[in-house]
């Protein structure tokens, strides 16, 4: 065993003796190489811990969520509609909702006004105050107690005092938010007393659902009908495709890394040649050649792994992931300050160091296979 | 006793430019002796040596060592055997360039597994006895040529080989360094070892410590003094 | 070799570079395992406390992540219609940023039908 061992690092000796001789060379590669790796893992982590967020946050949300259409476009809901679910079996509270959006010509950001539940005590609010999200309250440089004036595009302006703003750590779900009074959302979106976004259905039974949902559709033949495993869904499907996309956009550097990993390593240089001739020739084996050239391609891609995961999640967990954040907030002037819950989706990871490691694990060690395997006169010749 | 018995190799074996480097040779070399094989360029010293020191097989023909055929041994085997028995030190010297001295001396130990202070040691006496030891850490592109073939021949001792081969060991060397060298050959002839060279260098085929010549022309043994 | 030869041997042996590509390896294996121990121990801290943003998601009824506000059909992905995402146009090309990283709400077409999930 500790033969064995001794050998293997004498076999690592040579390896990184012989790495050093073109010492920029091999940095510059493993150095690209690490970075490949940490945007590839920043990208998995993030996907990763908002999925978890998401799955976890939206656990709470309406059951079913109905919501009116015409000519496939958003029609608001009226209070008759809301009397017909009331009627439905299975479905103890059903709420009209009222929210929507608002462009801050000031700042140039879209804000979410919404009406709070008249159930929730925490949240009641009287007419002229608000409860705002602390992105709202960054952009605007508010604070509790301060004013905040909102224009509507039709005229009506509110002049509102800001209650409480919205804890940072809920940001991720209420940082464009504008809490005002029902009365005060009527009045500024200019909407009649029973007109409503949409009406939301909480169902007592979690495996009656579907049927509650079913019965909807047909009691109110003009809406949509949106389920919360419908919002879970999305926001899986979103995140992945997300990482896909953003996969998709990096497979062009991947490509690349792999047309100079392959170049480097698929021919073996005369020099290398020359020199596996002289270590067969001095006594060295086959096996000995392999396994050293084995040593070198795990080496160099193990380290870049390790490192660009490592870095990647500093990157995000830490510093939260201020390279990624100019991709994800787009033209959004309102942007969260999040601080994720760590979370390793260890699949895509253990993938992400499988399409990494193996191939360039080949493109190192199946060249030198005939080298190593032929009489050292002929290959040093 | 080393023996070849009608050993023949070709190169290009099968095509247009196959040519016959060693032709039905016959030999057989004592333990402890001094041999030289002498003859002009293209007579086919190099290959006889690489076929001697099992870095080639033959085409056809045996070579044996002790009696045990060598030639027909598996890959593993002949490294094995390479690595134990035999001590190459070659003509261009093919050290391996942007390692150190004792770097290259210590390789052939490598596969042997030793603790590395006892390999290190082992080199360091090696080297001493060669008088390159001041030069250990250097790189070896960096050393002369009397260096470089004193570090060769390290390179060749550190397994402790029976079988000393060197190919035209003094081709790139003054006389000054000839005579060197020629004193090491005795010194290791003095310690029971084998040593089997190549050179056209009347200097080396008429030295004292030489036990026997071969003269080989064309592939073929021409004479065997 | 003697103890007393072994000794001085140690002191002047020179450096070996496995000792540093295994040291980094396992420097960076140490700080990959550090990472997972950082997760279970994030995610425990996070199981004990109470989670706010779940909390308030259940009591303003809220179906929808603050991440993408650029547009409504970013904004609230899950509760997106049709044709906001075509509002310049049947065929209209994306112009957002975020848009082009956002895929149409799976629950389309809208059906008069029970159970959206089994219409895709």
């Amino acid at each position: 065993m500790q033969h064995w061992f001794n050998r293997q690092r004498y076999l690592i000796d040579y390896t990184v003796a012989a790495m050093a001789r073109q010492r920029g060379k091999n940095l510059g590669l493993w150095l690209i190489y690490t970075t490949l790796i940490f945007v590839l893992a920043s990208v998995i982590l993030l996907g990763s811990a908002l999925r978890r967020e998401a799955a976890q946050v939206f656990q709470g949300s309406p059951d079913v969520v109905a919501q009116g259409l015409r000519m496939g476009r958003h029609e608001m809901s009226h209070a008759a509609n809301i009397e017909k679910l009331q009627a439905l079996r299975g479905a103890p509270r059903v709420e009209g909702r009222l929210w929507g959006y608002l462009y801050d010509t000031s700042s140039g950001a879209n804000y979410t006004l919404q009406v709070p539940s008249p159930h929730e005590p925490q949240y009641a609010l009287a007419d002229g105050e608000a409860i705002i999200g602390e992105g709202v309250a960054r952009l605007r440089k508010v604070n509790v107690g301060r004013s905040i004036y909102l224009v509507s595009p039709a005229g009506p302006f509110l002049n509102l005092k800001v209650k409480a703003i919205l804890p940072e750590a809920t940001a991720l779900v209420s940082s464009d938010l504008v809490l005002v009074s029902d009365a005060d959302f009527r009045r500024f979106f200019q909407l009649g007393a029973d007109e409503f976004t949409d009406i939301a259905v909480f169902v007592r039974n979690p495996k009656e659902v579907t049927k509650v949902a079913e019965k909807v559709t047909i009691a109110l033949r003009q809406h949509r009908v949106i389920t919360k495993a419908d919002v879970l869904r999305t926001y899986e499907a979103v995140f992945s495709w997300r990482e896909g996309l953003l996969l998709a956009l990096l497979s062009g550097a991947v490509l690349a890394f792999g047309i100079l990993a392959f170049d480097k390593a698929s021919g073996l240089s005369a020099q290398e040649k020359r020199d596996i001739g002289i270590l067969k020739a001095i006594g060295w084996d086959t096996g000995d050649i392999v396994r050293m050239k084995l040593w070198e391609a795990m080496l160099v891609s193990l380290t870049a792994f390790l490192a660009g995961f490592a870095l990647a999640y500093a990157h995000v967990f830490f510093f939260s992931a201020p390279l990624l954040e100019a991709v994800l907030k787009g033209w959004s002037t309102l942007y969260p300050r999040v601080a994720l819950t760590p979370s390793i989706d260890g699949v895509q990871i253990a993938t992400l160091g499988l399409l990494t490691v193996l191939p360039y694990l080949a493109a190192i060690v199946v060249p030198v296979w005939r080298s190593a395997s032929a009489d050292p006169d002929a290959v040093m010749r | 006793m080393l023996e070849l018995t009608q050993v023949t190799k070709l190169y290009h074996e099968g095509q247009p430019n196959q040519v016959a480097a060693v032709s039905e040779v016959d030999l057989c070399l004592q333990m402890g002796a001094v041999t030289v094989l002498e003859g002009p360029s293209g007579s086919g010293k190099t290959s006889l040596l690489t076929l001697i020191g099992c870095l080639a097989r033959p085409t056809s023909g045996r070579v044996a060592l002790h009696g045990e055929a060598l030639s027909g041994l598996p890959e593993q085997h002949l490294a094995q055997v390479r690595r134990s028995t035999f001590g190459f030190a070659f003509q261009r010297f093919n050290l391996i360039t942007g390692l150190s001295v004792r770097d290259n001396v210590m390789l052939p130990a490598y596969p042997l597994g030793l603790p590395y202070a006892e390999l290190v040691a082992r080199a360091d006496d090696v080297m001493a006895q060669l008088n390159i030891g001041h030069r250990a850490a250097f790189k070896v592109e960096l050393l002369s040529g009397g260096e470089m073939q004193r570090t060769a021949i390290a390179r060749a001792l550190i397994n402790n080989p029976a079988i000393v081969i060197a190919d035209e060991p003094t081709a790139n060397l003054d006389a000054a360094l000839t005579t060197q060298f020629l004193d090491i050959v005795a010194s290791l002839k003095a310690s029971g070892k084998t040593i089997v060279m190549s050179s056209h260098d009347p200097r080396i085929t008429r030295a004292q410590v030489v036990d026997r010549v071969v003269t080989m022309a064309d592939g073929h043994i021409v004479s065997a003094a | 070799m003697s103890p007393v030869t072994a000794r001085s041997a140690r002191h002047t042996l020179p450096r070996r570079g496995s000792s540093l590509a295994l040291g980094l390896l396992g420097v960076l294996l140490l700080a990959c395992l550090a990472a997972l121990a950082h997760t279970t121990w994030a995610q425990r801290q996070a199981a004990r406390q109470p989670h706010l943003s779940a909390a308030m998601v259940q009591a303003l009824r809220l179906t929808d992540l603050a991440l993408f506000t650029e547009a409504r059909y970013t904004r609230h992905l899950s509760q997106a219609d049709t044709f906001s995402a075509f509002q310049d146009g049947p065929v209209a090309l994306e112009h957002l940023p975020a848009g082009s990283l956002v895929m149409p709400n799976r629950t389309f077409p809208p059906s008069g039908f029970a159970d959206a999930g089994s219409l895709r």
